[in-house]
This record gives structure tokens, sequence and C-alpha cells, in this order.
């Protein structure tokens, strides 16, 4: 049997499991099912979720936090973080905003994980 | 100014402790220095926090931002002051606060202490060597990173591999800085699976175990740092030396407990190095409650929350007149680093944390006449377990062992 830790959640099931050809054929110690989610994508095209940061314009602080809304490709990470560094959006942000949609045809939208308000204009 | 309940500190624990006394009817001050509410939450812009008290995973000023808007219903009964610091705490329930506003006295009839903790700084590490700039504590980077949008160099090492040090390094590394490895003393990694995977072999960072930092060496920045292996005791073999030129040094050796402004008005425990709590968040004190990272150091931030919200409840009931024992001593025996709380107070059932010594495949939890066997144990995850009273009667001091299976 192989061995896996999901990274899906802080849980970090170890997950034992056996595939042939890239199908799995036995699956034990995941505690959700998203761990066959996981561990499918594993073996096919391990996808991560990205939290990062992009640039925010008269805010009251120079960056607004963001994550991938889901997983993405790991191999486009590199891709997303070139592309990201360019993104520039203008305060009031507000968390869950929606700052890029479908991001690299990955499926997932960027989105804000905290709100930041416009400085007050003198 | 008079207030009912005294909250310092509004991060995790003491934005959950002032909701719970304001539930309870009371008037609360919560006195904060940052200018914002949330704590180190607001710099931690990474997911996997909230799935045990949310259900669902959060990125840190997610979760900051969920208490925000909670503490925001109670605005009749909770007064949040922010960019403002608590002195001095005195004997007779005073504290002395001060806010870009002057210094104000306030007087309370119970105090949630909530602090957190501080970073465990280079100095105490008394590596020998240069004192160059380059060389950052995690979170101090995380500050720079995260909120100040700064870059702190260009080729670093990190020390340390405990959960903040692997997320470091996969923070620089997203945003262009080169990370040449990890250097952990232990010989197995000090924070969890997930981490080693998604932050370090994701990334190709090497992860350097049974290994310290001997050396520093740099004019004015870093240049360079010298690596060697350690044996059993820690101490450093001659002849494994090996040399990373690097500009950037990023600690992330530990947490301790922030309690300097408490130390003569409670004790604290020497494990923990935190106040020393007992079961309802009480201290040594009565009328001071404390929750968090001052406490213990808690592997999520979801606990600390619960902590914040039992200390909470508890510390209103005693402002509504009810009275706690002291409680009988919780020890650590075999197997066991640390417990938390440190005395049991038998008002309701026991949530109990345990740290574990070494990394161990099966052990059986022993609580007075509690028992549980756990699996997979490693001393980076707390073991966190709620034990009945019926389980604790008649017990003058509760020893806590694991013992191997």
């Amino acid at each position: 049997m192989e061995k896996i830790v999901c990274v899906l959640c802080p849980m970090g099931c170890k997950i034992k499991y056996e595939a042939v050809d890239g199908k799995i054929v036995s699956i034990e110690g995941n505690r959700c099912p998203r761990g066959i989610a996981y561990l499918e994508d594993e073996l096919k095209e391990p996808k991560r979720i990205v939290p990062t940061s992009v640039k925010v314009l008269s805010g009251e602080m120079p960056l607004v936090s963001v994550k991938t809304s889901k997983p993405i490709p790991k191999r486009l990470i590199p891709q997303f973080m070139d592309l990201i560094k360019k993104v520039e959006v203008e305060a009031p942000v507000n968390v869950g905003d929606v700052i890029l949609r479908n991001v690299l045809d990955s499926g997932a939208d960027v989105v804000a994980t905290r709100s930041v308000k416009r400085i007050s204009s003198a | 100014m008079k207030t009912d309940v005294l909250v310092i500190g509004a991060g995790a624990a003491g934005m959950a402790a002032a909701i719970a006394a304001a539930k309870n009817g009371l008037k609360v001050i919560v006195a904060e220095r940052d200018e914002i509410t949330g704590g180190i939450l607001n710099q931690c812009i990474h997911n996997g926090f909230g799935l045990h008290y949310f259900r669902e995973e959060l990125t840190g000023p997610e979760y900051a931002e969920r208490f925000r808007e909670r503490l925001s219903e109670y605005t009749d009964a909770i007064q949040v002051l922010t960019d403002c610091h608590v002195l001095k705490l005195n004997r007779d329930k005073k504290a002395l606060l001060v806010s870009p506003k002057g210094v104000f006295e306030l007087e309370t009839k119970v105090v949630i202490y909530a602090a957190g903790a501080r970073e465990r700084p280079f100095g105490s590490l008394m590596i020998p060597g240069d004192r160059p700039s380059g060389i950052f504590t995690a979170g101090v980077a995380q500050r720079l990173m995260n909120i100040d949008n700064r870059k702190i160099g260009n080729r670093a090492l990190i020390v340390g591999s405990g959960d903040i040090g692997m997320i470091m390094a996969r923070r620089l590394t997203l945003e262009g800085t080169e990370v040449v490895g990890v250097v952990e003393r232990l010989p197995y990694p000090g924070g969890l699976l997930r981490n080693v995977i998604q932050c370090l072999k994701d990334f190709n960072i090497p992860l350097y175990l049974s290994s310290t930092v001997v050396e520093v060496r740099g004019k004015e920045r870093l240049e360079e740092v010298v690596v060697a292996k350690v044996d059993e005791q820690f101490r450093p073999i001659p002849g494994t030396e090996k040399i990373f030129k690097v500009d950037t040094l990023v600690l992330s050796v530990g947490l301790i407990p922030q309690v300097e402004m408490l130390d003569s008005l409670v004790s604290l425990d020497a494990r923990t190095r935190g106040i020393a709590c007992s079961s309802t968040g009480q201290s040594s004190c009565e009328w001071i409650f404390a929750a968090g990272n001052c406490t213990a150091i808690f592997d999520l931030v979801d606990y600390v929350t619960r902590e914040g919200e039992r200390a909470g409840e508890y510390a209103s009931r005693y402002v509504i007149g009810e009275r706690f024992t002291r409680g009988v001593p919780i020890v650590p025996g075999e197997n066991v680093m640390l417990t938390f709380p440190n005395f049991y107070s038998d008002v309701d059932d026991l949530t109990l944390y345990v740290r574990c010594r070494k990394p161990m495949e099966r052990a059986v939890l022993k609580v007075g006449s509690f028992e549980r066997v756990f699996e997979d144990l490693i001393p980076s995850e707390m073991i966190v377990v709620k034990v009945p009273r019926q389980k604790l009667t008649g017990l003058g001091r509760i020893e806590v062992t694991l013992q191997e299976v």
C-alpha cells in the first residue's frame, strides 16, 4: 500500500491506497470524501489552493490578501504568481470580492480574503 | 472609566472572550494595542484556519473578520479601544491605559488577559558570529511581506520547521525570494506533515533535519550562514559544517506566552511558561482570567477561540457572584511534554490539551480513570480530549500519561 498525506485541511489524514494504472483500487484513512478527490488529483494532476496578496490602490493598506476559490493545478502556480503580481485593485475591497475570474482557465476565481477600506480623502 | 470586564488583547482569544461576556449581559471594554482587531490572524494570509470552529477552511484575515463582525453586533455592550495599550494593572483592579488620546484609568470587576505570545528572538539562540541586518523572526518577515508589501531579501535560509517556518518558506518562494533550505534541530519535522508537503516538497525546498546554525557571518548585511549536523544531545558535530550563501535568515524557533504585565500578580506554569490557569480560565489571582497563547501555545486558532469563550463565560459568572475553587493540579507524566489547563475545577467536564514528548505510533492516554488510544502522535500536534467529570472525582492530583502500545 502507498501512503499519502491529504493537504486539503489541517486534519492531514494519512491515506493508504493502492492504485493500478492510475486507478484507485483501495483506499483507507481518509476521514472525509474530499480525501478521495485529493488522491485522484494527486495521481493525475496535483492541485493546490494558493493564498497570496495583490496591490490595492487608495486603500488603508497597500495589499489585499487573496486566495484561489478552489485548488488550481500545481504546475500553474509560477504562472499564476507572475500574473497576480501585475494585478492592482481599487479600494474599497470587501472580503469575498472576486478579483479575477477563472484565472488561467483553471475554473478558480481569485477572491479577496480581507476588506480594505478606501483611504479617507482629506 | 468603569467597566464589568476588561479584556486585554483583541486577537482570537480576546474577541471570543468579549463576546461571551457580552452574551451574559456584562459591560465589556477591549483594549487592543494594534490599530485593528484580529491580532496576528491579520498577517496570516494562508488558509487552514477555522475548520473546527466554522467547519470550513478560512485564511487568517477571513477568520478575524468573522469575529470582528460578531463583535460589532454587540456595540451596546462591548467597547473596543484600538491603538490602546495597557501600561499597568494594579491589585486594586484598576488599570492604567494609554492611547493617542492620553493616559487614563479604568476600574474593572474582572480582567480577561488575552495578550497572546511573542516570538523567541535571535538573541536567545546564542549563535556565535556577526550581528548583521537580514535576520528576521518569521512573524516579522510575515508582517513585512503580507501587510507592508516589502520584500525581505533575495536568498533565504529558514531555521525551525514548525508550521510558521514552513509556511514562510512557501510564502517567500511565491514572492520571488529563493529559499535554500529549512534547518531543523530535531530528527523529525516540527510542524504538520501537510505543511511539509504543500510548503516544502511542492517547491523542492530541502529540509535539513538534525541540523543547526552554528555561525552567522556578514558585515552590514548577512552574507553566510554555517549549518552543522547535531548529535542526540543537539551538540554540533565537527566536520559536518555546510556554508549557505544567503542574505536573509528567517527564524521560526518557537513562541513564548506573553506574561510580563501579569508577572507579579499571577503564578506561571513551568512547562507552558504561560499563566497557570484552572479549567475555568481563572488564574491564581481570582479576578484575573486568561485565555489563548498567553496561557499555553495552541496549535489551532480554533482552540484559542474556544478557550477565549470559556474564559469569557466563567469570568462573567465570577462578576455575577459565582465563586470557583482553584481545583486540583493537572500534571504531565510519562511521555507528556505539557498539559493545559494546569488545574481542574470541578464545574464541568474537562477539556484537556496534551502535547506528547516524542513521536509515537500508538499510545494510551490516561487521565484519572479515563483512557483512550491515539495513533500517529507527534509533539507538534496537540491532543484535545474531553474528559467526563465522573472520571476525575476524588482525585487530589491528576496525572496525564501516554503509554506506548
